[in-house]
């Protein structure tokens, strides 16, 4: 097991500097001055290229690459050209809020997709799967912005019951477990569930689905197993796929929640994003992309693991 | 049932204490700024980080009056108490330092202090030169030659040419503590954390991209200016939905920019939704680069006359001041200008069709506009609506869409520039507060790209003239009646297509109180009380 963890861990270096080149390329591809940001529009030509030059942006491309490689290597992600705040120091802020956010939707999403998975599965055909599957459309359907607005149009404004937006009354800074402060949670995280659940409950389904029609179910009821025993069976089979798919969309919502957050004003990676990209703030997008792309990466390792050690198969494999 | 009575006033009670901020008078303002503007003292995020981060935290030399929501605002004395020109150089000027006042760090107001300042942003190689705040402040006075403390309350500034708009310059300006700055290790990010200045409020604390709080500065100089509130608190909140929700669920008291679509629900619920009319228009900047339709000025006349204002009005909810001129209407600087922006279409195709345009010769252009952007409005539905309008009139336009940010660029660039893809025009609103943001920058000859703004590298001796009249005129009054002149040939040559003013939409819950909306892109928190 240790070797296939050193392995893979191998396998993420070129990954990590593909990752890189292409982050790094793909916000200098762009259109736009990096400098809009931090210069008024009617600022001169010369002015414009004073701070061109303090900024670095009047080097070669493959130049600011490197230095800037040179700098990601030894943990110095740069400062961010909008707001003059080092790039990790908001990356880490943001990415806190995000995982509390992410996480707390991949769990609704999980246990909700898999119950409705299973009970779609189990009862293949009958109303019970109908209606199971027609929720599971539903969440992998709806637009998850608008369910977010639709939501805040009747828990916040009709209802007065949770608030509309941020990460606490005081902001994320003074986060605590409290009800004042996880109240800001429920809505963007079931909102952010949604799609994990949909996503989920319809692997679920095809998973149960298949596994009851094997012979070795068969065998098992003909053997005089009881229902809950053949369920228990079924969770076993079903669950290195659907973990799988799990931890794939924990990372989607990691670095993909961009609307949600901004929807919700909630104060994480997606935001930062958003904002990076209107501000044209080079080093901050190119510093949240690559940490993103490395969380990827690193949970598909970890998914990749558990899913060895729950599955001899794949070990075996 | 007098123990449930109790029990109820109890209950109450205990309500009431739950939620002290409101009934000590905090207001909470959702800002459309996606970050805290920057507190150093040069403030990003243009208009709205001046308004909420530069004026309250810090005093510029040169004020504007706030006091007033019925005129346009003046610039007064700020931390100059008086300023003066030489008589036989009209580049220096002297400016008296008001005595005795202090930092928010008990440090005292002096001319070097200004001095300092103007190094921080001016003097490359001076220890507090920031590039953060040069590249916001630099462009904000032009004319600054030279400058000098002559003693603890006397500062002279020379300007490269005579420039009698200095005072307007100045009044972008802010203060920042050289004392705190030392203290804090002559570091601007740990300034920015703890910042000083001399304005009405303090900041308290804040978190980066969600939230400010300042609190009044008891000690302000000005003691009709100090605040009532006991705090105010900052919330970044860029979505336009995002506010709207956050004012209607109790969150904040009060929005900047709510949607023209989110204002008859939001006075249905009780919120105030206060307008005024402020320097700022939208506009089609009209090219004057060689083979452009619109150097003819029937044409321009013709597009003009072709717009129907009011129905655009209408189609914004009423947010909007159908423009007049290029300035808002009762604007200092109107003047009397002979051409009036009404709908005549018969007008319209009798002009075009004097300057040979028809049906053998159909008008054919092109115009770059944006989908969102600061002070654009509603774009797209905006622009789709005067294309409407021109086609009545037989003017077929076509638009190439760019991103906002695009659209600067190419605003910096120039027509003549090939990113400007051979548009004649572009839709841009413009922040026109000063004769230099208002009329300078887009016609003077000098400014054209990529020495300045002039997109349409307009050039025009006698408009030079009158701007070179505008710098060399000291008395307020005079200057202003040169001012009128300009805005009058603005109009009366139909030098751009004139559509519309905002109105400066805010939103308030009905619990504040107090607030005077100025004529002005800054605004006086002063004022405001918080009602229980």
């Amino acid at each position: 097991m240790l070797t296939y963890v050193a392995k893979r861990l191998l396998h993420t270096l070129p990954v990590a500097f593909g990752v890189s080149i292409v982050c790094f390329m793909l916000v200098h591809i762009a259109p736009g001055d990096p400098l809009t940001s931090v210069l008024p529009p009617d600022a001169s030509a010369q002015l414009q290229a004073e701070m061109r030059k303090i900024y670095g942006f009047d080097r070669p491309l493959p130049v600011q690459y490197g230095l800037w490689l040179l700098k990601t290597l030894q943990g110095d992600l740069g400062v961010s050209i909008a707001t003059g705040r080092p790039v990790a120091s908001e990356l880490w802020r943001a990415l806190g809020n995000t995982l509390m956010l992410a996480v707390l939707a991949t769990v609704i999403g999980f246990v909700l997709g898999c119950l409705f998975g299973f009970v779609a599965g189990y009862f293949r055909g009958s109303w019970l799967d109908r209606l199971a599957s027609f929720v599971s459309i539903i969440g992998v359907s709806v637009p998850h912005y608008w369910l977010g607005m639709v939501l805040v149009i009747i828990f916040s404004v009709q209802l007065n019951w949770l608030p509309a937006t941020g990460a606490g009354p005081g902001g994320s800074a003074d986060w605590a477990w409290d009800w004042v402060h996880v109240r800001h949670l429920i809505l963007p995280a079931v909102t952010m569930s949604v799609i994990p659940m949909g996503i989920v409950a319809r692997t679920v389904r095809a998973l149960v689905a298949d596994i009851l029609s094997q012979e070795f179910i068969v065998g098992q009821r003909a053997k005089g197993l009881l229902d809950a025993g053949v369920f228990r069976h079924v969770v076993k089979n079903a669950a290195p796929t659907a973990l799988a798919v799990m931890g794939l969309q924990l990372g989607y919502l990691l670095g993909g929640s961009i609307l949600i957050e901004t929807v919700f004003s909630w104060p994480g990676t997606g935001f930062l994003l958003g904002q990076a990209i209107f501000q044209r703030d080079l080093p901050l997008l190119q510093g949240t992309i690559l940490v993103l792309a490395m969380f990827f990466v690193g949970l598909n390792l970890i998914v990749d693991v558990v899913q060895t050690m729950l599955d001899p198969r794949v070990q075996r494999s | 049932m007098r123990i449930i009575n109790l029990g109820a006033v109890a209950l109450l009670a205990s309500l009431g204490f739950c939620q002290p901020s409101l009934a000590q008078g905090v207001l909470r303002i959702g800002m459309t700024a996606s970050d805290i503007p920057l507190t150093t003292g040069q403030p990003d995020q243009g208009g709205e980080g001046q308004r909420f981060m530069g004026l309250t935290v810090y005093d510029a030399l040169v004020h504007w009056d706030l006091t007033r929501a019925d005129r346009p605002s003046t610039l007064i004395p700020g931390l100059a108490a008086s300023w003066t020109v030489d008589a036989n150089d009209k580049t220096k000027w002297t400016f008296k330092i008001r005595d005795g006042v202090k930092f928010h760090d008990g440090s005292v107001l002096t001319a070097e202090a200004v001095v300092w300042n103007l190094d921080k942003l001016l003097k490359t190689d001076a220890p507090q030169f920031d590039q953060r705040q040069a590249s916001q402040g630099r462009s904000r006075i032009p004319a600054v030659g030279s400058y000098r403390a002559v003693d603890a309350l006397t500062l002279e500034i020379v300007t490269r040419a005579p420039d009698a708009t200095l005072p307007y310059q100045l009044a972008w300006i802010g203060i920042s503590s050289p004392a705190q700055w030392e203290k804090l290790g002559r570091n601007w990010q740990e300034f920015a954390k703890t910042p000083s200045g001399t304005g009405p409020w303090k900041l308290t604390g804040f978190t980066p991209r969600e939230r400010a709080e300042l609190v009044p500065n008891k000690d302000y100089w000005d003691t009709t200016r100090i605040p009532r509130l006991d705090r105010m608190v900052l919330i970044p909140l860029p979505e336009p939905n995002a506010r709207v929700a956050a004012l209607r669920s109790g969150q904040v008291d009060w929005i900047e920019a709510p949607a023209p679509d989110a204002v008859p629900s939001l006075k249905g619920a009780g919120i105030q939704v206060i307008t005024n009319a402020y320097p700022h228009n939208w506009t089609w900047h009209l090219s004057s680069a060689e083979g452009s339709p619109w150097n003819d000025v029937r044409v321009r006349k013709a597009a003009n006359l072709a717009i129907d204002r009011e129905g655009l009005k209408e189609l914004l909810g009423g947010l909007m001041i159908p423009a007049e001129g290029f300035m808002p209407p009762g604007h200092q600087w109107f003047g009397k200008p002979s051409f009036k922006l009404k709908r005549d279409l018969a007008e319209a195709r009798k002009l075009l069709a004097e300057a040979g345009y028809g049906p053998a010769k159909p008008f054919q252009t092109k115009i770059l506009i944006s989908p969102s952007g600061s002070g654009q409005m509603q774009p797209l539905p905006m622009n789709e609506y005067i294309q409407q309008n021109l086609a009545e009139a037989g003017m077929k336009i076509d638009f190439e869409v760019v991103e906002w940010n695009t659209l600067i660029n190419i605003w910096r660039a120039g027509a003549r520039h090939e990113s400007s893809r051979g548009a004649t025009g572009m839709n841009y609103s413009y922040f026109i507060q000063d004769p230099f943001t208002g009329f300078m920058r887009h016609l003077q000859c000098n400014l054209q790209p990529p020495a300045g703004t002039n997109w349409g590298h307009y050039c025009n001796a006698d408009m030079d003239k009158l701007f070179n009249e505008v710098r060399n005129t000291f008395d307020a009054a005079a200057q202003s009646k040169v001012l009128e002149r300009i805005h009058e040939k603005y109009v009366d040559d139909a030098l751009f297509l004139m559509v519309t003013h905002d109105v400066n939409a805010r939103a308030l819950s009905p619990k504040v109180r107090g607030f005077v909306q100025a004529q002005n892109w800054f605004q006086d928190f002063g004022t405001i009380t918080m009602s229980p």
